[in-house]
């Protein structure tokens, strides 16, 4: 009788989606500075690596060690970072809402950077403190952002202006610790990049995107109902205040996540979300996992044009989703 | 049954709710009455179980309200509220399928039965927003909005429905139509519902039992004929009134008497 999204809706979206997702994998790790011979690598990657078709050593290598380990994590980071920014938007009643623009990325790079300074011979501590700065930036917008009346979005997007002004300031105190040769490499760090070897956080990255999603996902209709408001959604049976906190800590974790492993990619999710809201609706129930999707489509592509455009030298890839997200950004702004 | 048992509730050092007893008896409408900040919406948000009273029970069907689940209280009790602005386009049907949350097997994820259409498909008809139903909800008019709302709230089945100010921001003719389903639905349903007004004489006409407060205080109560006094009006509101016998339903109406403050 009228358009309403079904289980059915949602796993045709999806399923369509990761077929999308599975191909750009297969595409993008063909496209770079350096060519390689399609036939070959598309035998390689089908084989998953065990046979090299007739790649040279190097080129394997290229495909093995740098260009797939790198998609994947854009599709991590990408995943993660919208799926937040999904959630975010449908906790906060607000379309604006986006973990680069609350401060939340922010905060898990100023975790990241202390555990880099402090702790650098673990790997792990960067996760981790990365995790504890998003989750501390996201409780510090939230208060400053809560009035009498609740979030307006002028506020939150203030609260979050303030925040990351706050922490960018930390950040460039906690820069002055490290020696000049370490500066420039961070700048482009802290811009979003997928180059920087990330080792066996990948792993840990592509897991948590993948768990965090689900987790959300399955939240997804106490989400649609705290996207009429909270009180609406107490009146109508959700638990506001454990769909909170759940909420707060798995976004957290998928931008500290994100953050410790490519640094503060930028706007994704703002521009995807919204772009999934404007072709399948606003039910959480496909948003949230679409947005999951989507997410690692845009920053794989978004990716590839950044490591592409002024081959051999490389864009940091928050730079080229900036670009894209700005605009939209504004747009937003004026129907808000 | 609903009922508050010498409620009250401070909001610091103010007493919002003082000592109040109230009872949701089964098809009837009960109306409370009072001036701005008289702690109305205060008791209608304590029957819901979302605020903390400092002292009184509220028991929902014999059960302290603080022992079940919000779910559970959901399924029993339902909320018209002034609605809160959207920022997301959500369809009619989509916001009313939303009165079916407390129900679902799966809290989350879960996705609607074929029941939960159905009723919601029966709900927007009962509020005559069944060719509305794939609409977004801010193509519609306010009252069309309010309607919608009440519709969510009877798709829950709750035997109980509060309302705050439901017909605030209605035209003449749709704060009838509100009421006029609600009544319907306690008549039909033995739904217990309660209404928070600033309408005298829309309450006079649709409730069975009539609350005045003031201050936090039941100044009186019971049905609209022995409430609604000019005495009584004038205590609540610090302004002379007239009340005759409305002459097609008979029920009392009040006007007020301007410039004669008392």
């Amino acid at each position: 009788m009228t358009t309403r999204v079904t289980l059915r809706r949602t796993l045709i979206a999806c399923g369509t989606l990761m077929l999308a997702l599975a191909a750009a994998i297969v595409i993008m790790s063909l496209l770079g500075s350096e060519q390689l011979p399609v036939r070959a690598s598309l035998c390689a990657i089908f084989s998953a690596g065990t046979s090299p078709c007739g790649l040279s050593r190097d080129q394997y290598d290229i495909l093995f060690q740098l260009r797939l380990p790198r998609i994947l994590l854009a599709a991590a980071v990408g995943g993660s970072l919208a799926t937040a920014g999904a959630s975010y938007q449908a906790l906060l009643r607000n379309p604006l809402a986006e973990p680069y623009l609350l401060g939340v990325s922010n905060g898990a790079a100023v975790g990241t950077m202390i555990a880099l300074v402090f702790f650098g011979a673990f790997e792990w501590s960067r996760p981790v403190l990365a995790f504890a700065g998003a989750l501390i930036a996201t409780l510090a917008v939230y208060q400053l952002a809560r009035g009498r009346a609740g979030a307006t979005p002028d506020r939150l997007v203030l609260a979050g202006v303030i925040v990351t002004t706050f922490l960018s300031s930390v950040i460039v105190f906690v820069t002055t610790l490290m020696d000049a040769t370490r500066i420039r490499s961070f700048t482009f760090w802290l811009l979003g990049d997928l180059s920087g070897s990330t080792g066996t956080l990948l792993p840990l990255v592509i897991a948590i995107a993948i768990l965090g999603t689900l987790a959300l996902t399955l939240n997804a209709r106490s989400l649609n109902l705290l996207m009429l408001g909270e009180r609406d959604a107490f009146d109508l049976g959700v638990e506001v205040g454990r769909v909170r906190i759940l909420v707060f800590v798995i976004a957290s974790l998928l931008v500290g996540s994100s953050v410790a492993a490519s640094g503060s990619v930028g706007y994704v999710g703002l521009v995807v979300p919204h772009l999934v809201r404007l072709s399948l609706g606003s039910d959480n129930r496909i948003s949230i996992p679409a947005a999951a999707l989507g997410g690692a489509l845009f920053v794989i592509v978004a990716d590839t044009v950044a490591r592409t455009v002024i081959a051999p030298r490389e864009l940091p890839v928050g730079a080229i989703t900036a670009l894209i997200g700005a605009p939209l950004f504004i747009y937003l702004l004026k129907r808000v | 049954m609903l009922e508050a048992r010498d409620v009250t509730i401070e909001y610091g050092e103010r007493i919002a709710v003082a000592d109040v007893s109230v009872t949701l008896a089964a098809g009837q409408i009960t109306a409370i009455i009072g001036p701005n900040g008289a702690g109305k919406s205060t008791l209608l948000r304590a029957l819901n179980g979302q605020l903390r009273r400092s002292s009184g029970v509220v028991l929902l069907d014999g059960e302290p309200i603080e022992k079940l689940s919000r779910r559970t209280i959901s399924r029993r009790i339902a909320v018209v509220a002034q609605e809160a602005e959207l920022r997301f386009p959500v369809t009619v049907l989509e916001f009313v399928l939303g009165g079916r949350f407390a129900w679902a097997s799966n809290a989350g994820w879960g996705w609607e039965t074929e029941r939960d259409v159905r009723i919601a498909e029966e709900v927007l008809r009962e509020t005559e927003l069944a060719d509305l139903s794939g609409r977004l909800m801010n193509e519609l008019s306010g009252g069309e909005r309010q309607r919608a709302v009440l519709a969510r709230a009877l798709a829950t089945e709750a035997a109980h429905l509060l309302l705050d100010e439901p017909t605030a921001n209605l035209d003449l003719s749709h704060q009838a139509t509100l009421l006029s389903l609600v009544r319907g639905r306690c008549d039909k349903q033995q739904t217990a519902a309660l209404v928070v007004t600033h309408d005298i004489n829309l309450a006079a006409q649709f409730a069975d039992h009539i609350l005045l407060m003031k201050h936090g205080k039941v100044l009186d109560a019971g049905p609209p004929r022995a409430v609604l006094t000019p005495e009584m009006l004038r205590a609540v509101f610090d302004v002379t009134v007239l009340v005759d016998a409305h002459p097609v339903t008979s029920a009392p109406r009040v006007t007020p008497v301007h410039g004669r403050r008392s």
